[in-house]
């Protein structure tokens, strides 16, 4: 689904490699996990991926469904369903959820040559994902993620992340800041999400949250690379081990 | 039902993106020009020209003597200088002063009779002349009365007939001067006196058509008036002047619009418009204002001059401002409340949004008068490109006006590190028993903001529309139903081309 290879990139006009000769293949289907140390370029792979400014890829190439994914826009990527579910998540005053994310995904299906969802269409399906979610009706009626708390915020990335129904889902410190009930309830919505043709990319630095949602495979991401990988009990030795041993 | 509501709004503001990114061809959409043939007024100004327009509306003599005294008061005044606006020495023998529609002459009866370029030049604004759908038959269509002004002669005035029932009087100045002139004569400037600055006396001189509005007591206005102001004779400039009266216990909400067609020239806009508010009575003025605000380097667009003013003039009256400003080259313009009737309120809410190398002073004046009176001042101002934009306001309280309040929140929001936001708040008051508050913001359309909705899959011009928008909110939803779309059009418009 996802072909990574060799990916190199830079900020601060090339003063600074981040990833450095990255490569990594996440086959549709299946749920990759990402861990690391601090600042081993976990996030930074996942903006690479997502198209954010500030980085220049100086080297590699991503192969993304047959497509040449770091040529595309971001919101190209977006349309041809790619999400990025934030580890800080942006607030957007003045713009309720519900309209904010009724545009997200109408200009996506637009992108895409699909007609808009209808209002009523919509609106159910959200409310039955909010349902699901444990999220009050009436924070998607408030500004989006202005003065929500910070698992509230997580919880609204997986909202939307279930309203778009993306192909290929990046999930970046998803459970920082979750309590272990939240968690479950996040880790239950994506795991209804995994479908034979969808990939996840779960990015985390803690083992904790491997536990509800089980990957296939694990990779430890350290100075810029991929360094080690191995199945699910992987991540279990991580966490007793630490990353020491894996950083240069 | 809130959710109804909610759904209905969505639905609209959904519509309005989608609108706004099939207009990317031409970043001006109505720069184009009609060719109705123009009777006008020799170019320049002197007394000639000022009796030449007198004559023209066939106005009685004390009209005519209001108008010459006027002009040479105009002749001993100075230019101000005092906004943080810079432009080119205007040369006011270079304009012309009076241009009508020939077509106009015998005075169309209905739509049918209407010169059909002019309704082909609002087909193409999209302008919605509600009347078209309602002589067509559409059932249920909004009830809008358009009193459209074209350049400088109004050529259609609708729903007479249902308003007169009621007794409002709707109908353009210069009809009003001939069959109100007892009205006119009591009420014409009495808020805006032709003494007041360069601009108004000006346009005293010279001002060739406006609307009036008469609300008799108790009268609640049955439908919004509404009144489109285009521009479209190369070199005219415009001098309206619009009087609205609401009597005792009345309400009238009355809606502005404005767009004009791309040209080279400046052309200079000095409009006064004059809001009498007696005892309980209650105005609420929205205006839509885009007037071509230059090309790409800054050159041609419309110098907007305005002068509006209302007088709380009874107990409990009230007036609410609501204009959304995105046009025009220079914006000076300072909508104002006189509160002087004990218990009054006066609103201001603004959105002003300046791209290119736009330059809007703009902003309110709140003068508290009267015991216990309130004012609420919002004031959204977003620069983009090399543009700047100041927000100036006064507030004042005279010893009299024991229990005032007033607050004022102004948000300045940047797009990119070419432009300039300035907010110049004057607070005087002369009772220790005035509450004031002023609160401001200055923040950046930040890159994180832009690239989250772009992930999530809005284009970057989609991206700064919505995020606008949700910045000018507040004051969004104070708009009437009928504006808020194309409000909500006009800021993205407005704001193409202004990131990346």
């Amino acid at each position: 689904m996802i072909k990574i290879k060799n990916l190199t990139a830079t900020v601060n006009d090339g003063q600074q490699t981040i990833l450095n000769g990255l490569s990594l293949e996440v086959p549709a289907g299946e749920v990759h996990a990402i861990m690391g140390p601090n600042g081993a370029g976990k996030s930074t792979l996942s903006y690479v991926l997502t198209g954010k400014d500030g980085y220049d890829v100086t080297d590699g190439s991503v192969d993304y469904l047959g497509q040449d994914l770091l040529a595309m826009e971001p919101e190209e990527r977006a349309a041809a369903g790619m999400f990025l579910s934030f580890q800080y998540p942006l607030e957007i005053p003045g713009v309720p959820t519900m309209h904010f994310l009724r545009t997200a995904l109408n200009a996506q299906r637009t992108a895409r040559g699909e007609e808009n969802m209808a209002a009523p269409e919509f609106l159910k399906k959200a409310r039955q994902i909010a349902t699901d979610l444990k999220i009050k009706p009436d924070m998607l009626k408030r500004s989006l993620n202005v003065g929500f708390s910070g698992g509230e915020k997580k919880r609204m990335e997986i909202f939307q992340m279930m309203m778009l129904e993306p192909k290929f889902i990046i999930m970046d410190e998803t459970d920082s800041g979750l309590d272990v009930d939240a968690l479950r309830i996040v880790a239950d919505g994506v795991n209804a999400l995994r479908a034979p043709d969808r990939g996840m990319l779960v990015i985390t630095h803690y083992q904790r949250l491997l536990d509800y949602i089980v990957p296939d495979r694990v990779h430890v991401l350290a100075d810029g690379k991929i360094v080690a990988s191995g199945d699910a009990d992987f991540a279990k030795l991580l966490e007793k081990e630490g990353y020491d041993k894996y950083a240069a | 039902m809130g959710e109804v509501k909610n759904i209905a709004k969505d639905a609209i503001e959904a519509k309005t993106v989608e609108g706004v990114a099939g207009l990317e061809a031409d970043k001006y959409k109505y720069g184009f020009e009609s060719d109705i043939e123009q009777e006008f007024a020799p170019k320049g100004l002197n007394e000639d020209i000022v009796r030449f327009i007198s004559e023209k509306k066939n106005e009685p003599d004390w009209m005519l003597k209001w108008r010459l005294d006027a002009y040479a008061r105009w002749l001993t005044m100075e230019e101000p200088t005092w906004a943080m606006v810079d432009y080119p020495k205007i040369d006011y023998q270079d304009a012309y002063y009076y241009a009508a529609p020939k077509s106009d002459k015998d005075g169309p009866k209905s739509l049918d009779e209407v010169d059909p370029d002019l309704l082909e030049v609002y087909k193409k604004l999209g302008i919605p002349l509600k009347e078209q759908e309602v002589l067509a038959g559409v059932q249920g269509a909004p009830r809008v009365a358009v009193d459209a002004v074209f350049d400088s002669v109004s050529v259609v005035t609708t729903f007479k007939e249902e308003l007169a029932k009621v007794g409002v009087i709707f109908c353009p100045l210069s009809e009003a001067v001939q069959k109100h002139p007892e009205l006119v004569k009591k009420y014409l400037g009495t808020v805006v006196p032709p003494t007041d600055n360069y601009f108004a006396t000006l346009n005293t001189a010279v001002f060739s058509e406006g609307s009036f509005v008469y609300i008799p007591p108790g009268v609640r206005c049955p439908m919004e008036l509404s009144t489109y102001f285009r521009m479209n004779a190369q070199g005219t400039g415009q001098f309206e002047r619009t009087l609205i009266i609401a009597d005792k216990g009345s309400y009238v909400s009355y809606l502005e619009g404005c767009t004009a067609p791309m040209r080279d020239e400046n052309q200079l806009h000095a409009a006064v418009v004059e809001l009498i508010v007696l005892e309980d009575a209650e105005i609420k003025y929205s205006t839509v204002q885009n007037w071509w605000p230059g090309d790409a380097e800054g050159k041609g667009g419309v110098y907007n001059f305005v002068t509006k003013r209302a007088d709380c003039r009874g107990k409990n009256s009230k007036v609410s401002w609501t204009q959304v400003e995105t046009g025009s080259a220079i914006t000076w313009k300072y909508p104002s409340c006189v509160l002087r009737g004990d218990g009054s309120s006066g609103e201001f809410y603004s959105i002003a949004i300046t791209n290119g190398f736009q330059q809007a002073d703009t902003g309110t004046k709140m003068i508290h008068l009267g015991k216990n009176t309130k004012s609420r001042i919002i004031s959204k101002g977003i620069s983009a490109g090399k543009s700047n934009q100041t927000y100036r306001g006064l507030v004042s309280a005279h010893k009299k006006a024991t229990g005032a309040r007033n607050f004022t929140q102004c948000d300045s929001l940047l797009i990119g590190d070419q432009c300039g936001a300035h907010t110049v708040p004057y607070i005087e008051t002369n009772t220790p028993s005035a509450q004031f508050e002023h609160e401001a913001t200055t923040s950046k359309l930040s890159d994180e903001q832009l690239f989250y909705c772009r992930q999530r899959g809005l284009s970057e011009e989609d991206a700064v529309a919505l995020l606008v928008n949700g910045f000018c909110r507040d004051v969004l939803q104070k708009l009437p139903m009928e504006f808020a779309v194309e409000a909500q059009k006009l800021v993205a418009i407005s704001l193409e081309g202004s990131v990346g």
